[in-house]
C-alpha cells in the first residue's frame, strides 16, 4: 500500500508540476469574477457575494478587495480617476425568481486601507421584473474609447441580453434610454472594442456545476455598439449564435465571466472564473490567460509549458544559443546521385555529454544562430516556484537542456548564460504570449537598471541584447518551438 | 451567474454565498437597497398573443430564412426535473419516447383536441409562432400550465411541391429534443441545451412530395425552454419551397 501511496503522490507532484504556469497562485478563490481593475500598485478584482481578490504582482491572489452590496457578478472600470462597479443586487433566477436591478457606485480608490476608500451610494442603472425576457443580473461595463460613452450589458439565459447607456460622469442610466436586446441565450456579458470591432463575450454551457460544468466562452462582434452581434459564420448573437473563445482544458472546467486587461501595446490578457479547479479540490478559481487577435477575432492564448524550446527571434529566425564552438556531428555522407541500397540507419543527435566539455566552466556568452537541434540551443524553460509573477503567469528560469546554466542579464543590459541558477532577479524571466502569438521575453531585474522594462531583443540577425520592446518590431519578438 | 437554466439543483448551494436579500437573506450593508420584492407574485403575466397567433386554416409558408413557425402544440406534459444535466442519450430515448397518452407519436392531432396524461387532460393547440423560434416557455406560462419539469410535443405537416432528397432537418432546443420525420426518429438533441438556430442537424433526408409529418418533443427541466427549425438543403441554405400546415 506505501508503493500506491508513493504512487498517488508522485502523480499528484506531476500533475502540479505540470499545470504551474497555468493557474494563479495564493488563494485565487472566486466565482464570477469582474474585470482586473489596476489601483495604487495592485489588481483587484470582486466576486459574487461580495468581496473579491487583491494581488501585488497578479500573480499571487489573496482575499481582501471590499465590495458593498452582495449580489452577484459585480464588474468593475476605471473612468478618470475613479472606479466605477456595476453588480446586481438580485436576479439570476435562484428560488425561481427573474426580478433583477443592476446598480453601479462610485469608489475614488479600490484599496481598502486607503482613506479615500468609499463608495458611494448605489444607483440603479437597470432592471428586470419577475417574468419577462430578460434577468438584469451578471453586469458588464464597456467605456467606448471611440465616443466615450459607457455602455452597460446585462442579462442571462432567461431571455435577452441588453444593453443600456450610462451617463460615464455619474455612472447613472442616460435619460430615456431604452434597452436594446443583443443576444439570447447566455450569460456574463462583457462588451471590448478594438480595431473598429465591438465585441460581445458571452458564456454559454451548465453555469455552477463544479466539475461538471460545460460553461464556456463565446464571442460574437458587430461595427456597431448596438448590434448586431454575429459569429463567425455570420449568425446573429441574438439566434444563439456565438464563436467558441475557450472552452474546458487542463484539469479545469468552466471558463466563464470574460474580462480584458490591456497591460501594454500588444500585451493584453483575458481574465475568467474556471468553474472547477481539478488541481485545487475542484474549487471556483480565477484564472488570466494572454488574449490573442487572430483576423480582428479574440482568441485564448496559453501561458508558456515547462518544456525544452528552441527559442526563435521572429527577427531572422535564428535561434538563441550559447556562443561556443559549433561541434561538427560524425554522420556518414550518401551519394545522393547514386542509387544507395545500405540499409537505412538512424542518426542519434548531437548529445549534450558530446559538446559539454568544451564548453568550460562558464559563464558564456549568448548570441543567435542557425538552429540545427544542437545542446547549446536547446533551451528548458521552467516556472519558478515561490518566486512571484506578473498578470497572470509566473517568472522562468530558462537553462540549458539538462544543465543549470542558466540565461541571465548584465549589469551592461547584455545577456550571459551562468554557470547555475541562483534564483536572482537577473535570472528570471517574464514570458509573456503577445496579441499575435508570439512572445516578449523580459527579466524580472537588470542590476542597475531596475527603473527600466527591458526585454529580450534582436539588434542584429545574430545579435541578442536588452532594450525597449517594441510591438511593432519583428526584433522584440520571440517563439518558443519545440522541434 | 444566472441560476435559471439548470441551477436549482446548485443553487441551494450557491445560497451562503449571496448575501443579498434576493436570496433569502438580510444584506450585510444598511445602506443598500432591498430587493424590488421579496414575495413571488407574478408581476409581469405572459399574454399568449405576445408570442402566437392562432393559426389559420390555410397552408403557411416557413418564414424567409426557412424556420417553420406553424405548429400544433400541446399542454405541457409533468415530467419534473430538478435539473437539465440529466438529459442524456439513454434517458432522452427511454423518457422521450414514451406512450404519455394514446396515439402519441402516430396521429395528427386536431386544434382543440384534448388528451388523457395520467388523471389530467391535455389540450393541443394550432399557433403559429410569431418569431423564428417557438416559445414554449411562453405558451405554457400564458396557458398558466408548468413551465419547468415538462415535456412539450409539437407536430407540423410538411407539403412539398415536389421530392426533395439530401435534405437536412436543422434543430435548436432549449432544453433537450427528438424530432422524427414521417414517424421515424431522425434527431437528438442531448445535455443541458440552450436553443441556438443550426445547433444540430439530422443526417441526409428525403421529404417526400406531398405531405410529411414533423414531429418534436422538447424536455425542459428549469428554465428558458423553446426552439427553432428549419430545413436546409444539401448546401446547407434553408429550404424555403414548402408549405406548412397544422390542420
Amino acid at each position: 500500500m506505501k508503493n500506491g501511496i508513493n504512487i498517488l503522490l508522485a502523480g499528484a507532484v506531476a500533475l502540479a508540476a505540470a499545470n504551474a504556469a497555468e493557474a494563479q497562485t495564493g488563494r485565487p478563490f472566486i466565482h464570477d469574477p469582474s474585470t482586473i481593475a489596476f489601483c495604487d500598485g495592485r489588481y483587484y478584482t470582486f466576486g459574487t457575494g461580495g468581496g473579491g481578490l487583491i494581488s501585488d504582482d497578479g500573480w499571487t491572489w489573496r482575499g481582501g478587495a471590499v465590495r458593498p452590496g452582495g449580489g452577484a457578478a459585480p464588474d468593475v472600470i476605471k473612468i478618470g480617476d475613479r472606479y466605477l462597479v456595476a453588480y446586481s443586487a438580485t436576479g439570476g433566477g435562484l428560488g425561481g425568481g427573474h426580478a433583477g436591478r443592476v446598480l453601479t457606485m462610485w469608489n475614488n480608490t479600490l484599496n481598502p486601507e486607503s482613506p479615500d476608500f468609499a463608495y458611494t451610494a448605489p444607483v440603479e442603472v437597470a432592471s428586470s421584473l419577475d417574468d419577462e425576457d430578460c434577468d438584469a443580473i451578471d453586469a458588464g461595463l464597456l467605456l467606448d474609447p471611440t465616443t466615450g460613452r459607457l455602455w452597460l450589458s446585462y442579462g442571462t439565459y432567461f431571455g435577452f441580453i441588453r444593453l443600456v447607456e450610462l451617463d460615464p460622469a455619474t455612472g447613472e442610466r442616460v435619460e430615456g434610454n431604452e434597452p436594446v436586446n443583443i443576444a439570447i441565450d447566455c450569460e456574463a456579458t462583457d462588451l471590448i472594442y478594438r480595431n473598429g470591432w465591438y465585441y460581445l463575450l458571452g458564456t454559454h454551457g451548465t453555469c455552477c456545476d463544479g466539475a461538471n460544468s460545460t460553461y464556456n466562452i463565446v464571442v460574437g462582434r458587430s461595427r456597431s455598439v448596438t448590434g448586431p452581434y454575429l459569429d463567425n459564420i455570420g449568425r446573429d448573437m441574438l439566434r444563439g449564435g456565438g464563436k467558441m473563445l475557450l472552452s474546458a482544458g487542463n484539469r479545469k472546467t468552466g471558463p466563464g465571466h470574460f474580462g480584458r486587461y490591456i497591460e501594454d501595446d500588444g500585451v493584453e490578457k483575458m481574465s475568467f472564473h474556471y468553474e472547477a479547479d481539478f488541481d485545487q479540490g475542484g474549487r471556483s478559481v480565477l484564472a488570466i490567460l494572454p488574449l490573442l487577435w487572430h483576423d480582428d477575432w479574440p482568441v485564448a492564448g496559453e501561458n508558456l509549458r515547462d518544456g525544452s524550446y528552441e527559442i526563435e527571434s521572429q527577427r531572422h529566425g535564428y535561434a538563441l544559443e550559447l556562443a561556443v564552438d559549433f561541434v561538427r556531428m560524425p554522420a556518414t555522407r550518401h551519394r545522393f546521385w547514386e542509387e544507395d541500397n545500405e540499409p537505412i540507419v538512424p542518426i542519434e543527435s548531437q548529445k549534450l555529454e558530446d559538446v559539454i566539455g568544451g564548453w568550460g566552466e562558464g559563464p558564456n556568452g549568448v548570441r543567435l544562430g542557425d538552429y540545427m537541434f544542437r545542446p547549446h540551443q536547446r533551451w528548458t524553460v521552467e516556472a519558478v516556484p515561490d518566486a512571484g509573477g506578473y498578470l497572470g503567469a509566473p517568472y522562468y528560469k530558462i537553462v540549458i537542456e539538462g544543465t543549470d546554466r542558466a540565461l541571465a542579464a548584465t549589469e551592461d543590459a547584455e545577456l550571459e548564460c551562468v554557470p547555475a541558477f541562483t534564483g536572482s532577479p537577473e535570472q528570471l524571466w517574464r514570458i509573456e504570449q503577445l496579441t499575435d502569438g508570439t512572445y516578449r521575453i523580459m527579466p524580472k531585474s537588470v542590476p542597475g537598471h531596475e527603473t527600466e522594462q527591458l526585454a529580450l531583443i534582436s539588434v542584429a540577425d545574430s545579435t541578442p541584447t536588452l532594450g525597449r520592446f517594441d510591438m511593432n518590431s519583428d526584433n522584440s519578438k520571440w517563439r518558443f518551438r519545440d522541434r | 451567474m444566472g441560476l435559471n437554466k439548470c441551477r436549482a439543483a446548485v443553487a441551494a448551494l450557491l445560497l451562503p454565498l449571496l448575501n443579498g436579500a434576493a436570496y433569502g437573506f438580510a444584506p450585510s450593508d444598511d445602506n443598500f437597497p432591498p430587493p424590488r420584492q421579496t414575495d413571488y407574485e407574478i408581476q409581469t403575466p405572459t399574454y399568449l398573443s405576445d408570442y402566437f397567433i392562432e393559426s389559420s386554416g390555410d397552408s403557411a409558408a416557413p418564414d424567409s430564412d426557412g424556420f417553420i413557425r406553424r405548429w400544433m402544440l400541446l399542454e405541457p406534459i409533468s415530467k419534473p426535473n430538478r435539473s437539465n444535466v440529466v438529459f442524456t442519450d439513454s434517458y432522452l430515448n427511454e423518457v422521450l419516447d414514451s406512450v404519455y397518452y394514446k396515439g402519441r407519436l402516430e396521429t395528427m392531432p386536431r386544434d382543440g383536441e384534448k388528451v388523457r396524461v395520467g388523471k389530467g387532460r391535455l389540450v393541443w393547440h394550432a399557433l403559429d409562432s410569431r418569431m423564428f423560434n417557438v416559445k414554449l416557455y411562453r405558451f405554457a406560462a400564458a396557458l398558466k400550465k408548468p413551465v419547468y419539469g415538462v415535456i412539450f410535443d409539437a407536430v407540423t405537416i410538411i407539403d412539398c411541391p415536389e421530392e426533395m432528397r439530401d435534405v437536412r432537418l436543422s434543430v435548436g432546443s432549449n432544453s433537450a429534443s427528438k424530432w422524427w420525420l414521417n414517424g421515424e426518429p431522425v434527431l437528438v438533441l442531448s445535455g443541458d441545451r440552450r436553443m441556438v438556430a443550426d445547433d444540430c442537424m439530422s443526417p441526409r433526408l428525403t421529404l417526400q412530395k406531398g405531405r410529411n409529418v414533423l414531429r418534436g418533443t422538447i424536455i425542459n427541466g428549469p428554465g428558458m425552454s423553446d426552439f427553432c427549425v428549419r430545413f436546409v438543403d444539401a448546401d446547407g441554405r434553408p429550404l424555403t419551397d414548402f408549405s406548412t400546415r397544422n390542420r
